[in-house]
């Protein structure tokens, strides 16, 4: 049998809710029924119910609860990544309002599947590594680089995400010791996917007259400067 | 506030005053703060600001969290008049000697 595919658009089209415009009747001829039981000798075709898999054996359960208990209805929702705004594209330099690195202007890679923004300084022009940022405490602004020749597939929320701590057990003779120094050093892959990605970027930037000084200067507000005024 | 290392201080901000509750002639409802955002002279330019962060910021003479400047934050909630005051809302209420006093308007959430 040719695999059957269900149809999206139904065959009767609607004339008001509820009321669709071909009658039982036609519908059955539109439907090809007649040519379905013709080819099968005058009846629907019966075919026999695909055997199902054996389930496990369940076990009476040890409680039953008193009253009925009401199961949550089932919720098949999966999140999308938030919209990116039309400001923000590839490529786009964008200034970070928050955090550490707040006032640098930083070029825009891409939007990893959370939502998140992943963006990079580059860290030779200003210090801000390859780093996730949320899209509400970025302002995007106009001036755009040519970022073709950069490879960011690799990255992705999983890459960024800490290393889960190991559980210290404190024994008497570690009280004593005092803590230990726990440094965590960047791994040497991180850095070499920082250089790899900054290369190709800061050959893009240096084409463009004075764009490395003004990547490598930070954003800040000065008297008298309005920001709903501002054009970014 | 220094961050314990010596950095480029960018201002972020935007400037604001703290002009007191939201009142009528002789009641005041101190859930709601009247704030006068630097640069800001109508209703119109208060849409930028709406919905943007801000924050109160206090010193105190016991140090918690390791300082001894604390904060309440707050939202910008609509504009109050015609001439670029706004109506600001608190986690807590702003304490009455707030009034007079500087408020932090951020620029996030941003929408730009």
């Amino acid at each position: 049998m040719a695999p059957k595919s269900v149809r999206k658009v139904s065959r009767n089209p609607e004339l008001i809710r509820g009321i669709g415009k071909y009658s039982r009747s036609q519908m059955y001829h539109k439907r090809g029924i007649w040519a379905i039981k013709a080819k099968n000798g005058g009846v629907l075709p019966r075919h026999d119910p695909i055997p199902k898999p054996e389930a496990p054996a369940l076990k009476p359960p040890k409680f039953y609860p008193a009253d009925d208990v009401k199961k949550p209805l089932v919720n098949k929702h999966k999140p999308k990544p938030t919209k990116l705004r039309a400001s923000i594209t590839p490529g786009t330099v964008l200034i970070l309002l928050v955090g550490r690195f707040k006032g640098k202007r930083v070029v825009f890679l891409k939007q990893l599947p959370s939502g998140l923004l992943l963006v990079t300084g580059p860290f030779k022009i200003n210090g801000v590594p390859l780093r996730r940022v949320n899209q509400s405490y970025v302002i995007a602004t106009s001036t755009k680089v040519d970022i073709s020749a950069v490879n960011v597939d690799i990255f992705d929320d999983k890459y960024f995400t800490k290393e889960a701590q190991k559980k210290k057990k404190k024994g008497e003779g570690e009280f004593f010791e005092g803590e230990k120094e726990e440094k965590s050093v960047l791994p040497q892959q991180k850095k070499d996917d920082q250089k790899t990605v900054d290369s190709a970027l800061i050959k893009a930037i240096e084409s463009v007259p004075d764009l490395k000084a003004y990547i490598g200067s930070r954003f800040s507000l000065k008297d008298g400067v309005k920001p709903h005024e501002l054009v970014f | 506030m220094v961050k314990g290392r010596q950095g480029e201080r960018v201002r972020l901000y935007v400037r604001g005053s703290i002009l007191g509750y939201k009142r009528s002639k002789s009641n005041q409802y101190p859930n709601t703060s009247l704030i006068q955002i630097e640069g800001v002279n109508s209703k119109e330019e208060v849409a930028y600001y709406c919905g943007k962060r801000m924050a109160y910021i206090y010193k105190a003479k016991v140090k918690k969290n390791g300082s001894h400047y604390r904060c309440i934050w707050g939202k910008v909630t609509r504009p109050h008049g015609n001439t670029g005051v706004v109506r600001a809302k608190f986690k807590s209420n702003l304490p009455p000697r707030s009034m007079g006093a500087r408020v932090r308007v951020f620029m996030y959430p941003s929408n730009i």
